[in-house]
């Protein structure tokens, strides 16, 4: 368990900068998970702070301790790589124990560690097999127990789920929530999986281009993105945007709208605008209902229904030819062509001085 | 329609096993032509050659051969020279090369790349183009041995083992070799505080069976048939190896069937060897398959 500091953190292969300045701070025991799309430095960054990869630039303090030359095995680390990294040529019991012999730890101690991380990720009936006779699930579950039998400091996961199919990949998620909150260990959990991402973590960070785009709770992000990115990113299906254009500009208010769009004033959150300018409106699916009465705020006609059971979701095209998603919360069939009027509750929507 | 078919395949598994055997036979015959004369004596050796008794144990069958063999020259001494020298050049020459490969694909060095380029250039250089230099260079270098320090390398093993260990060849297999290796492996291995010896000791090494037999047989069948340097390096006896050995059964009159012989006797080693390392090459394939 420790703290971990990340100040002015850089890496360039050559004259290419891949991680452009990252300050992170993880707190003792905290879950967080790096998010973001492929290639924006994820794994980059983990590897830095495992200390396979060099620091080009910046401080990476564990547990108070600058640790920016030490090697890996010295930085009370342990690591679960994508693709598991267990030795073939080794059993279970000698996978999990392969830290423990190398450091000359002695026998009795080695095999109490080795029964507690089986018995935690409940193994004990695999120990003497073979890598290659044990599933992807199972693999996995060795490539954790080889790091808990460390007792790290800190846990890296670099998208260890990636490589298991949907059902084992929601248990596995399951299990390594659960571990942390048996463990209590600061971990830093690596994925391009949102859902990943909003259900383990104590708190998201959003990373794009090398960069953080924003870091905090997970229904902070959701509810509260601190620009387009993070907004789109982040909430399945993704928020709807939407071009629009500023008439007003209050206190704490933006009024906006477009072809398909009256009016609608929407809370500023201390970004600027000014009258004019063109902007976009984000508005999540699952907070667009079609208006029972009144004419409604959007004007489209629906292209398509899906029914997904728990939601419906309606594809629908606006009066200006732009696309947008509805997410019912109930089954509701509308014939394609149908005209819709909908409704949102300006407080859930979300206004971006960017353009897409 | 399913009798059609699987006459079909029927035919063409023994049109296969026709051609697998056909080449079977090319690459046996002459050693079944080899292991039949070395029991005739020469008369019958030679008149057998023009028909198809070449590869039968017909006519007059003795060991008479092998006991001529052995004395008209020291078989057991060059087989055993043979066998020391190209057991421990290989040995060494998979020690150092997979060390030199380790270093070039896992460690971080400046220059790395242009050494291991210059390494594969010699690829491409005869051994006839650098026998002399090479020659030149042993006959002065120093050695320390039991009976004290000299000058000079000839008439050694040391001189027919050491500078054949290093190749470009075998470093270029392990180069190769270790790159496909999963980087992971390694990394894990790091971070879980393997030292690089560790490493290659506990994880590459035991993933290399493949690459170990063959480079090592690769080695042995350079090793065992050494001829041109021994021949220049080593004029005494008891060093000689067994190519160097045929020429004994050159002189005046050609005895083919001591030549026979002789070549079934130094073939014994070479079987041996290919026998072993099999069994190690289909046992090191099945435990480390790395399977996703
Ligand atoms: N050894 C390297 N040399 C040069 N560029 C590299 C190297 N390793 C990574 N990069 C670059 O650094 C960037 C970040 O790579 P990284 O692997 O961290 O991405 P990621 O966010 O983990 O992506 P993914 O989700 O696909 O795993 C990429 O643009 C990649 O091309
Ligand atoms: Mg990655």
């Amino acid at each position: 368990m420790a703290t971990v500091k990340l100040r002015g953190i850089r890496k360039s292969y050559g004259p290419v900068e891949v991680i452009k300045g990252v300050d992170i701070d993880i707190n003792d025991g905290e879950f967080v998970v790096f998010v973001g799309p492929s290639g924006c430095g994820k794994s980059t960054l983990l590897r830095m702070i495992a200390g396979l990869e060099d620091i080009t630039r910046g401080t990476l303090e564990i547990d108070g301790k600058r640790v920016n030359d030490l090697e890996p095995s010295k930085r009370g680390i342990a690591m679960v790589f994508q693709t598991y990294a267990i030795f073939p040529h080794m059993s279970v019991r000698e996978n999990v124990a392969f830290g423990l012999t190398i450091n000359g730890v002695g026998k009795a101690e080695k095999e109490a560690k080795v029964a507690e991380a089986a018995r935690i990720l409940q193994m004990e009936h695999l120990l003497d097999r073979r890598p290659s006779a044990l599933s992807g699930g199972q693999r996995q579950r060795v490539a954790i127990g080889r790091a808990i039998v460390r007792d790290p400091k800190v846990f890296l996961f670099d998208e260890p789920l990636s490589n298991l199919d949907a059902a084992l990949r929601m248990d596995m998620r399951m299990e390594i929530g659960k571990l942390h909150q048996d463990l209590g260990a600061s971990m830093i959990y690596v994925t391009h999986d949102q859902v990943e991402a909003m259900t383990l973590a104590d708190r998201i960070v959003v990373l794009k281009d090398g960069q953080v785009m924003q870091a905090g709770a997970p229904m902070d992000l959701y509810h509260e993105p601190a620009n387009l990115f993070v907004a789109g990113f982040l909430g399945a299906p993704s928020m709807n945007f939407m071009d629009v254009r500023v008439s007003e500009v209050t206190e704490s208010n933006v009024t906006v709208s477009n072809g398909a769009l009256d009016p609608v004033a929407v809370p500023r959150k201390g970004r600027d605008f000014t009258p004019g300018q063109q902007a976009t409106l984000g508005v999540r699916p699952q907070y667009l209902s079609p208006a029972e009465t009144g004419r409604g705020m959007l004007h489209g006609r629906v292209a398509l229904t899906e029914r997904l059971g728990s939601e419906t979701v309606l594809d629908i095209t606006l009066k200006d030819g732009s696309k947008l998603i509805a997410a019912l919360g109930e089954d509701r069939i509308l014939a394609p062509g149908t005209e819709v009027n909908l409704n949102f509750d300006p407080g859930q929507a979300h206004v971006f001085p960017e353009q897409r | 329609m399913a009798a059609i078919s699987s006459d079909n395949h029927g035919l063409r598994l023994v049109v296969r096993y026709a051609v697998l055997t056909l080449i079977a036979a090319i690459f046996i015959f002459p050693l079944v032509f080899m292991v039949m004369s070395s029991f005739k004596p020469d008369l019958q050796l030679l008149r057998d050659t023009s028909s198809f008794r070449a590869f039968l144990p017909v006519g007059d069958l003795s060991l008479d051969n092998y006991r001529d063999a052995f004395t008209r020259a020291p078989v057991a001494t060059f087989v055993f020279n043979s066998v020391l020298v190209t057991g421990l050049t290989v040995l060494l020459s998979l020690l150092f090369c997979s060390l030199a490969a380790f270093s070039f694909v896992f460690l971080n060095w400046t220059g790395r790349s242009v050494l291991l380029s210059v390494i594969l250039a010699t690829l491409i250089v005869p051994f006839e183009t650098i026998a002399i230099p090479l020659l030149l260079l042993v006959s002065k270098l120093p050695w320390i041995g039991l009976d004290g320090f000299q000058i000079g390398w000839l008439n050694s093993y040391r001189v027919q083992i050491i500078p054949w260990i290093a190749d470009g060849l075998t470093i270029f297999l392990f180069v190769q070799y270790f790159k496909d290796l999963p980087k992971e492996l390694i990394e894990a291995s790091r971070v879980e505080g393997a030292s690089w010896w560790q490493i290659y000791r506990k994880v590459v090494m035991p993933l290399s069976g493949p690459v170990l037999a063959t480079a090592a047989i690769l080695k042995f069948l350079v090793m065992y048939n050494q001829y041109l340097w021994p021949l220049i390096v080593v004029q005494q006896e008891s060093y000689r190896p067994v190519m160097v050995g045929l020429q004994y059964f050159f002189q005046l009159d050609t005895a083919w069937g001591e030549i026979m012989a002789y070549l079934t006797v130094i073939t014994v080693p070479v079987l041996a060897f290919y026998l072993v390392l099999q069994r190690a090459f289909i046992a090191s394939i099945a435990s480390t398959g790395v399977k996703g």
